[in-house]
């Protein structure tokens, strides 16, 4: 039972829209979380390893390394298996969900989203049981 | 009596010699190495000609008429000039047929006539039965006269002696007990018998040499030489006028029929058919035979007067039956040895004809008589069988013990009324009967199987009548009435003076009158009637096969649904399946094939099985059975010829067929591929909407998001609040154009657009371009210049659009230039024909895989960049379509870290007025 109490979460937000990026960056702030911010793919790997974030939100369209392959090598190595994955798409397909579930996401929604259930889906995957 | 033993003694030494040299010959067939494929071994065995009518008969018959037994030796003589063309004809059309016996012959040439084998066959038998009791009287006379030695004596009446104490009956069961061994140990396909034939031809060198070696003995030794035998007969009284050749009563007429006579029996017999075409292994063999057998016959009769003139000179009493001279007369000079070898010789002629007869009528009795009646009356039985070749070979060694149990009842009951030459001479006038049938069925193709019977059974029962039956009046069978005074007294139906025809030797009386009625008969109703279909196919096969290869020349067509499995199981059945296997894998092998399963069920296949099956059971029962596998009958001329119409019909209809299904799958692969386009551009089509969407999505996204954060944070930062408020709009105006972008592309694309052409100067479009962007490229701090001449011609075009593509480009330029050094120039050029916008800028250039993709919808170089530049992607696309519709052209000239230029063409107004200033623009390529 992590709480934000013992220690603010750390969310990582990864998202190469600047706009978009910006909401985020604001609504996980406004929680109360310590947030970061990473536009590209391979910048969000490294972000990773530095930040030790316990909470993603991912956007799949993403330049360079796309947000499907973050999240498996997220995944694959076991020192940042347990990170909280919420997966961004603009695309309306259900394969895609489909992809993001085998890729290893927690949670997904599409774009544009209500902020609200954004904050909410992010509030619930960083206090779920590991 | 020691005598007796010897006798008999040598007499069964000289027959197991026989089955010693037939077995040997046997044996080297089996390796291949034929012992009687050679043409003196053949001209031999057709010696079989000379039995003891030969043998004895020839001197009793010349005691009593001098020349007179000379003309049934002239007739074989004359026919070896026609064998060249007569016999060699029968051989091959036997072989080409598979032939195993004369009523197989007859029965196939009319037809397959079951009907006509069976009279063949009845006919055969009945008329050679005569023939064979006189084998048996002389066997047992001249066993009878050895027995006596040293005293002479001719045999006592044989008529009263009882059954089981006639030595005759036991030499009839002996001789059928050697012909049962000599020719049924097992069943062969084509009915040869190798070991047979050598035996035969061993034979006939022995009655020869034996009958030689009286002629000698008698003529040299007896006397001093020919001229001497001579005139001591001329002094003989008695016998003067025989040596005078126009003393003697010289019936011309009764030569000539005897002549007649001998010439079918050499021919007709059934052994003689049996050896000269059943045994023949080379056609070629008939040329050495033609002169080969008249040299026999001239030497086996050149000392016939002799012995006769020196038997009636010995024993002039006349108490000595003339026909055993041969024997007589050196016993009466104490020749033992000489008595014996002439013993022998006759033994020989005698038993080389009944065992060659026999074995030739029990072959007909078994395949033209009892099979086809067996196979009708159970034929579920005899069907379901697995193996028949027990019966068939039952069936014929009962047929040897019949023929020569009827030999011996005609030999009580006729035999002592005549000399052997007159009771060969009945047999003479049956074979006769075949005369008419067999030759014309070989030379006319309308005998017809009407015909052929009527003939045969007419001619049959007038010899029978003429013949036959006066021979049992004379033993006494008959009342002697019936042949004085005529039957019921009725004298025009006396048998041996028909309608009064008198004058006539009875011989000659019968040979006449069944002459007439048989080829009256076949001549007549075949010419009233006509052949049927098949035949006429057999008739076809028949008449011509003569020429060598001709017998496959007519057309009979199978339709079958047998297997190979179920022919060689239905050989097998008759010959014994090994036998059968081999016989199909030789015929595998000869057709080219390396097993029995590869072989085709056709028309050739079932002929063969026929033909291996007519040695077993005959031709008719043979096609009648494969019929039966095969379940279907034979096709007549008629319905092959329907079959083959039909035939062609199907194959044009099928070439129709083929055309047509190759026109269909030439059109399924058009239309394939058409689906195959289509298919992708619908993918085009999802991958574009689907990519719209979510370009959509992105400015919605951040306008939903900060919309909602102004709501639910109102008690933000005013200068927050200003910069979320400012975000909210510029992704409004974003979204907007992104969407006006697409439905613009989506109308040029479509050619939905509306196009508003007018004469325009291009540069002043390019002032007004040049002017709208000059707030971006003063923000961007990129610097433009313009070039453009003083005075160009109009074109003919859209301004609006035309301006739209100048913002593109111009505001792409600025995008990627890079701040503060970047410059870009924007250059107007004429040509003949068109005009030229140049626009170049200084920034990073475009990569040769990019320039390809640049023009593509929401493609935009930058991925790999640092910054994500601005914009939809689309522009280019746009400017694309619609210059395209302006009928000029966009291009790009670049090189990574020079710069890039792009250009476009518009054609010059002139030449404009034919312009394709149509609605439908061609789609841009993806």
């Amino acid at each position: 039972m992590t709480t934000a109490a013992a220690r603010p979460a750390r969310v990582l937000v990864v998202e190469d829209d600047p706009s978009i990026l910006q909401s985020l960056e604001f609504l996980l702030r406004a929680e109360g979380y310590d947030t970061r911010c990473a536009m590209r793919g391979d910048e969000a790997l490294v972000a990773i390893k530095e930040f030790r974030p316990d909470l993603l939100v991912l956007d799949v369209m993403l330049p360079a390394i796309d947000g499907f392959e973050v999240c498996l090598r997220l995944r694959a190595d076991p020192a940042t298996r347990p990170i909280r994955v919420l997966m961004l798409t603009a695309r309306g397909r259900d394969t895609e969900v489909a992809r993001g579930r085998a890729a290893g996401a927690d949670d997904y929604l599409t774009k544009p989203f209500a902020t609200r259930e954004l904050v909410e889906r992010v509030r619930t995957l960083l206090s779920a049981e590991r | 009596m020691a005598s007796a033993y010897i006798v008999v003694l040598i007499s069964f030494a000289y027959v197991g010699l026989l089955f010693a040299i037939a077995f040997y010959a046997d044996r080297r067939a089996d390796h291949g190495r034929s012992l009687i494929a050679n043409p003196y071994v053949y001209a031999l065995s057709l010696g079989v000609y000379c039995t003891s009518w030969t043998f004895y008969g020839s001197v009793g018959r010349a005691a009593s008429s001098g020349i007179g037994f000379l003309p049934i030796y002239f007739g074989p003589t004359l026919m070896a000039l026609l064998w060249w063309y007569l016999l060699r004809k029968m051989v091959r059309v036997s072989k080409a047929n598979g032939i195993t016996s004369l009523a197989d012959l007859v029965a196939s040439r009319y037809g397959r006539s079951e009907l006509l084998g069976g009279i063949v066959t009845v006919i055969a038998v009945i008329g050679i039965v005569p023939y064979i009791s006189l084998q048996l009287k002389a066997v047992s006379n001249s066993f009878a006269i050895m027995l006596r030695y040293p005293e002479i004596a001719m045999p006592a009446k044989q008529a009263d002696i009882p059954l089981l104490a006639d030595n005759t009956f036991y030499i009839a069961l002996l001789l059928a007990a050697f012909t049962i061994l000599f020719g049924t140990r097992h069943l062969d396909a084509s009915e040869r018998h190798e070991g047979l034939v050598a035996a035969i031809a061993f034979e006939s060198l022995v009655k020869l040499l034996a009958f030689i070696a009286l002629g000698l003995f008698v003529t040299f030794s007896l006397y001093h030489g020919p001229g001497d035998l001579f005139a001591r007969a001329a002094e003989f009284p008695g016998l003067e006028r025989m040596l005078h050749v126009d003393g003697q009563n010289i019936d011309y007429t009764s030569w000539a029929s005897l002549t007649f006579l001998s010439m079918f029996a050499i021919l007709l017999l059934p052994r003689q058919f049996q050896m000269a075409v059943v045994e023949n292994v080379d056609e070629r063999h008939l040329n050495r035979a033609a002169w080969l057998l008249p040299l026999y016959l001239f030497a086996i009769n050149l000392f016939v007067l002799p012995i006769a003139f020196a038997g009636m000179m010995a024993f002039p009493a006349g108490d000595m039956d003339a026909d055993f001279f041969v024997l007589t007369l050196p016993m009466a000079e104490q020749q033992v040895w000489l008595t014996l070898f002439v013993f022998i010789g006759g033994l020989s002629a005698a038993t080389g004809m009944v065992i060659v007869e026999t074995i030739a009528l029990s072959t007909m009795i078994c395949n033209s008589l009892v099979m086809p009646l067996l196979l009708r009356l159970r034929p579920l039985n005899l069907q379901d069988r697995a193996d028949l070749s027990g019966i068939v070979l039952f069936v014929r060694r009962a047929g040897i013990i019949c023929v020569l149990l009827l030999g011996y009842a005609y030999f009580r009951l006729a035999g002592e009324a005549y000399a052997l030459v007159s009771i060969g001479l009945i047999s003479f006038a049956a074979v006769a009967q075949f005369a008419p049938a067999v030759l014309g069925g070989l030379y006319w193709r309308g005998a017809t199987r009407t015909g052929a019977a009527c003939g045969l059974t007419g001619g049959f029962a007038v010899w029978v009548y003429t013949l036959l039956l006066p021979s049992f009046a004379r033993s006494g069978w008959l009342p002697l009435s019936f042949i004085e005074q005529g039957p019921a007294g009725i004298a025009l139906l006396k048998p041996l003076a028909l309608f009064g025809l008198t004058g006539l030797d009875d011989v000659t009386h019968c040979l006449f009158w069944s002459l007439l009625v048989n080829a009256g008969l076949f001549i007549g109703l075949s010419l009233l009637g006509s052949p049927s279909v098949a035949e006429r196919i057999e008739a076809g096969r028949f008449v011509d096969g003569g020429h060598g290869g001709g017998a496959n020349s007519s057309v009979e067509a199978w339709r079958t649904s047998a297997t190979v499995g179920e022919l060689i199981a239905l050989t097998g059945r008759f010959l014994g399946v090994r036998r059968a296997r081999e016989a199909f894998t030789a015929y595998a092998h000869g057709r080219g094939y390396k097993s029995n399963r590869e072989l085709p069920v056709d028309t050739a296949l079932l002929r063969h099985t026929e033909t291996l099956l007519v040695g077993a059971i005959g031709a008719a029962s043979a096609r009648a059975v494969v019929a039966s596998v095969a379940q279907e009958e034979p096709l007549g001329m008629h319905q092959v010829m329907n079959i083959l119409d039909e035939a062609s019909q199907t194959l044009a209809h099928s070439r129709e067929l083929e055309q047509k299904s190759m026109d269909l799958e030439r059109a399924s692969a058009e239309l394939r591929s058409a689906n195959r386009r289509l298919q992708a551009l619908d993918r085009l089509k999802d991958d574009f909407i689907s990519t719209v969407t979510h370009e959509l999505r992105t400015p919605l996204t951040s306008i939903r998001a900060f919309s909602e954060i102004l709501h639910d944070h109102p008690d933000l930062e005013s200068g927050e609040r200003g910069k979320f408020l400012g975000i909210i709009v510029k992704e409004t105006e974003r979204l907007t154009r992104l969407i006006n972008q697409v439905l613009d592309l989506a109308r040029l694309e479509s050619g939905n657009a509306e196009w508003h052409a007018a004469e325009i100067d291009l540069r002043d479009v390019m002032e007004d371009a040049a002017a709208s962007v000059g707030q971006l490229f003063r923000e961007r701090g990129v610097t433009l210049e313009l070039a453009l001449p003083p005075a160009v011609s109009p074109v003919f075009a859209d301004r609006d659009r035309v301006l739209q593509v100048l913002l593109n480009l111009l505001s792409n330029a600025a995008k990627f230039c890079a701040a503060g050094t970047g410059r870009a120039v924007m250059t107007l050029s004429a040509s003949a024909e068109a005009l030229r916008i140049d626009v170049a800028d200084n920034g990073p250039g475009i990569g040769a895989d990019d320039q390809a993709i640049i023009f593509d919808k929401f493609r935009q170089v930058g991925d790999t960049l640092t910054q994500k530049p601005h914009g939809s992607g689309l522009g280019l696309s746009i400017c694309r379509q619609i210059v395209g519709h302006l009928g000029g052209r966009l291009w790009v000239t670049s090189s990574v870290g020079h710069g890039a230029t792009f250009s476009f063409t518009l054609p010059l107004a002139r030449a404009e007025v034919e312009s394709p200033v149509a609605a439908t623009a061609s789609p841009a390529p993806a």
